[in-house]
């Protein structure tokens, strides 16, 4: 009997341990191999950015395929300095490696929504501060050839079936679109993930890489 | 449990301990290499999207 009772509580104790290490393997484990992951991701898209590319192309933002680096983001707000590369898709694997871009949504700077999702905690923890946001924020996005300044223009949490914050014209399904836009979503409430949280901006300025970083990052 | 291994464990204290050591070190890269990988995509307790509902 006394053996068994012992048993058990050793058998607990070690249960709590283990809840305690995966809390651990959440909070950082997760984002050691985010921050790998964005290290190569940059990396390639540099690569990729140095290639010459043909003429037509000049200017325009090209889509990347599946799982590859898009574009640079940057959101001051967020912490100086910190950057993080926009992957092509949303699956889990994708969002393992960065914030990722919604397929099928606008691309940087074009007409349209932007969108991007991103973890808040875990996975490097990019997002976690995105209640922070306030208006007129900067979110800086870097393409090949372009700086893209988006302003943030409202902030809300909503169901995590609400669809329409990621539309064209956000919250208004099937409306054309006039307006470049950038919508960034992630969890809430943080580590409950119950809700999104959905950051909308509006495209302020678009300026050639020629021309040196925008005033939002340098100011 | 762990007073059953402690005697498995051989040689004298300083080799137990070792022992030990090397114990909790594997128990720990099986949970952070294979066990909670496999563990964290099953939890919602991050996720970012939004989605139309699925099939439940």
């Amino acid at each position: 009997m006394r053996t068994f009772v012992r048993g058990v509580g050793q058998l607990l104790i070690t249960a709590g341990l283990v809840i305690l290490l995966f809390t651990v393997y959440e909070l950082y484990g997760t984002g050691i191999a985010t921050s790998r992951a964005q290290g190569s991701l940059t990396r390639e898209l540099h690569q990729r950015w140095k290639q010459p590319e043909p003429p037509h192309q000049r200017g325009v933002v090209t889509p990347a395929r599946p799982g590859a680096g898009l574009a640079m983001l940057r959101i001051p707000r967020l912490g100086k300095g910190w950057i993080k590369v926009v992957v092509e898709g949303v699956s889990p694997p994708d969002l393992r490696r960065g914030p990722g871009h919604y397929p099928g949504s606008a691309l940087p700077g074009q007409i349209g929504n932007f969108a991007v999702a991103g973890h808040r905690a875990t996975h490097g923890n990019g997002f976690l501060r995105m209640n922070e946001m306030r208006e007129g924020d900067a979110v800086v996005v870097e393409t090949r050839d372009m700086w893209f300044t988006y302003r943030v223009t409202s902030s809300k949490v909503v169901d995590p079936t609400d669809v329409a914050v990621i539309a064209a014209v956000p919250d208004r399904p099937g409306v054309r679109p006039t307006e470049r836009v950038i919508t960034l979503t992630t969890c809430d409430p943080l580590y409950a993930a119950t809700h999104r949280l959905i950051v909308h901006g509006l495209l302020e300025s678009a300026g050639p890489k020629s021309a040196g970083p925008p005033a939002a990052l340098t100011g | 449990m762990y007073v059953w291994i402690w005697r498995k464990l051989p040689g004298q204290l300083p080799g137990k301990i070792m022992g030990s050591l090397v114990l909790v070190g594997a128990v720990v890269a099986v949970l952070f290499f294979f066990v909670f990988p496999w563990i964290e995509p099953r939890l919602p307790i991050d996720d970012v999207t939004v989605d139309s509902p699925g099939p439940p």
